[in-house]
């Protein structure tokens, strides 16, 4: 949906793929041309590249852009489309490839200069190794299983004294999980953030980059609020940060838009995790905050054109923060949630951005990611900003299906974030925390009153709605009573 | 119009007698007895304008295969309405507790695995059935303690929102 509105504000004709169940989703009715590529499960659709090349031909595309999911980090579908005659917007297949494994990426980036987490590559050979290399990096120092994975074979080591013990139990550990007790040392970075610097390369070897976004609010690796500036990040750091980036991005002679991954530690130390070789889900927040387009850019740039503007040009004006609304269920350990939204009230007013990809009466289906919508707050500082989507949250509804909607609120409003104390733990401990907003007399006397308001309201619904269910497990609506009003107003929604 | 309205809260439940008269263009209402002074829009489904005494409220109606929720600004409460005077609701107030209660599922999924068999005895909140949805296990727990008197679940199979999976007695 995000490409179909670049597409349409260029002038330049959409053509859609769908599986089954995609036949009502908003990108096939906005486009030009839609094409069905299969059933439901990805792998025989989305995942099909001979599929969507065949849908090239029939339609004559003369380019893809594979947006944030599926295959848009797919070096061989990347290939399959120069090898069918198509351009694909984004990198080249060698540089996805490069940066698609993590040892020919690090081989790359030592040889550019770039900075890693300090430790040893290989295995330690004695205690007396392992504690030298501490006392150089640093404690407190994590020791890992050159074969490891699930934590096992891993310690974490405060001080020197506790090294050599440690280092004894990974390395049988190691042995009795992995068969190899190699072990290793690195610097361990205690509650780091995650921190991302968009990029941007033409094909004729400019690259620029257009800013940090904060990235740190995750669950299950997943991430769930962005922002745009890093509440730690100064102008000093993010040249340093951007300079690093665009060296990361020349290394792999890098096109088109891309995201290099910092880990940055509590010295506000950053260290290269990964590169995102595609355009990202929070790229909405980088929009805002430079005033540019990303996908007309990244269209500009496939075609061949040069990027219009220099790095002297790229300022960063106020703050962005996005809200990630997944179908997810905040009572049920955040369980998904997919099913019809049978309401559905949306936010906009001043500062507000919603690139969404619901409707009211659409069913949510159960095959794919649960991410149903972004909505960003811009302001002239992260205040002002904060402010706007509490006041947009407020006015965001979903019925029918669960969403993390609440979370938001929760977060906007908790003291640490206002304070921009973030790292990759923050999530789990706002969660562990509970949501038992203080019971002080007057909340509770808000709380009573708010109870006769929710009783006055069942009652004039029930009255004034004859639909109303009366009895808990009454009769409740169900997919075939949908009235037709609700559709033109999800059509009316979808418009916007 | 008399209505008895159960509202659960932070500290439990609580149960409130609503009474409702058409009055001129207008509600007459009265909420446990004391009169209060309500005017009442419905500008689209499922949203109601309500004025008490000049505070204008936004409220949103929530339901779902299994609960009816009213949202009051942010927060959320569940509401069970009855009409005293309907036979089909006194059955169904005495009924929820001592009766058979349906397990019904939330989601659409489908069915990975059964947790009990026929005729086992279960607590209140343990789990009966596993249901996938988007990748993701979910156990659908028990709404109350007695015995499963029947499991229509069969692993395998879809579900939609609001299906049986089983019964407890």
């Amino acid at each position: 949906m995000r490409v179909i509105r670049a597409c349409r504000e260029m002038g330049i004709a959409t053509v859609a793929v769908y599986s089954e169940v995609d036949r009502a989703a908003l990108h096939v009715r906005k486009s030009d041309e839609a094409y069905s590529i299969g059933p439901a499960p990805a792998a025989e659709s989305y995942l099909r590249m001979d599929k969507i090349l065949d849908v090239v031909k029939r339609s004559g595309a003369e380019a893809i852009h594979p947006g944030y999911g599926f295959l848009s980090e797919n070096a061989k579908f990347a290939q399959a489309c120069a090898d069918a005659g198509v351009k694909f917007i984004g990198p080249t297949p060698h540089s996805m490839n490069l940066m698609g494994s993590k040892t020919s990426a690090r081989q790359q980036m030592e040889k550019a200069g770039v900075p890693f987490v300090p430790g040893t590559s290989r295995g330690l050979a004695s205690p007396e190794e392992g504690e030298e290399v501490a006392g150089r990096v640093g404690y407190p120092v994590m020791l890992k299983a050159a074969a490891g994975g699930g934590g096992k074979g891993m310690r974490l080591v405060n001080t020197r004294q506790e090294l050599r013990s440690a280092l004894e139990s990974a390395q049988s550990e190691a042995q009795r999980s992995f068969g190899d007790s190699e072990v290793y040392i690195e610097k361990a970075i205690v509650n780091p953030r995650h921190i991302e610097m968009q990029v941007l390369a033409d094909e004729h070897g400019n690259t620029v980059w257009l800013g940090e976004r904060e990235c740190s609010i995750q669950r299950r690796h997943q991430k769930v609020l962005e922002e745009a500036p890093s509440p730690i990040v100064d102008p000093d750091m993010r040249r340093r940060m951007g300079e690093v980036a665009v060296k990361v991005a020349q290394a792999a002679r890098y096109t088109n838009a891309g995201t290099v991954e910092f880990l940055v530690d509590q010295q506000r130390n950053f260290y290269f995790l990964e590169m995102n070789t595609r355009l990202q889900v929070e790229h909405p927040v980088t929009e805002l905050t430079t005033g540019l387009d990303l996908v007309h850019l990244q269209i500009r740039i496939a075609a061949g054109e040069k990027l219009p503007f220099q790095q002297s040009e790229v300022q960063i004006r106020g703050h962005a923060i996005e809200c990630r609304i997944y179908a997810e269920d905040p009572d049920n350990n955040y369980f998904p949630s997919p099913g019809k939204i049978t309401v559905l009230l949306q936010p906009s007013g001043p500062g507000i951005r919603r690139d969404s990809g619901m409707y009211e009466g659409w069913n949510v289906p159960m095959d794919y990611d649960p991410l149903l919508a972004k909505l960003i707050g811009y302001g002239s500082d992260r205040r002002q900003a904060i402010m706007r989507l509490e006041r947009a949250l407020y006015e965001y509804f979903v019925a029918g299906i669960k969403t993390n909607i609440s979370l938001f609120r929760r977060i906007l409003r908790d003291a640490d974030f206002q304070a921009g104390k973030l790292d990759t733990g923050y999530l789990d401990r706002l969660l562990a925390k509970g949501d038992h907003p203080v019971t002080s007399s007057a909340r509770g006397a808000e709380i009573r009153s708010l109870e006769a308001i929710a009783a006055i309201a069942a009652g004039m619904f029930a009255v004034l709605d004859p639909a109303s269910p009366v009895g808990k497990n009454g009769n409740t609506t169900g997919p075939a009573s949908v009235p037709s009003s609700w559709k033109q107003q999800g059509r009316s929604e979808g418009l916007r | 119009m008399v209505y008895e309205i159960i509202v659960g809260g932070e500290e439990g439940s609580k149960s409130h007698r609503l009474e409702l008269e058409k009055a001129g263009g207008g509600w007459e209402c009265r909420l446990d007895g004391q009169p209060v002074h309500i005017d009442a829009v419905i500008p689209r489904r499922d949203v109601l304008s309500l004025l008490v005494d000049g505070r204008a409220y936004e409220i949103k109606r929530e339901q779902t295969a299994t609960d009816l929720h009213m949202w009051v600004g942010s927060t959320r409460l569940a509401v069970e309405l009855r009409d005293p005077r309907s036979l089909r609701s006194r059955q169904k107030a005495s009924g929820d507790e001592k009766g058979p209660r349906k397990v019904l599922a939330p989601m659409p999924g489908r069915v990975v695995r059964l947790l009990v068999a026929e005729n086992s005895e279960v607590e209140a909140g343990q789990g009966i059935v596993v249901v996938e949805a988007m990748k993701m296990q979910n156990e659908i727990k028990s709404p109350k303690k007695g015995v499963v008197k029947k499991i229509s679940a069969i692993p395998g199979a879809a579900v939609n929102p609001g299906d049986i999976l089983a019964i407890v007695e």
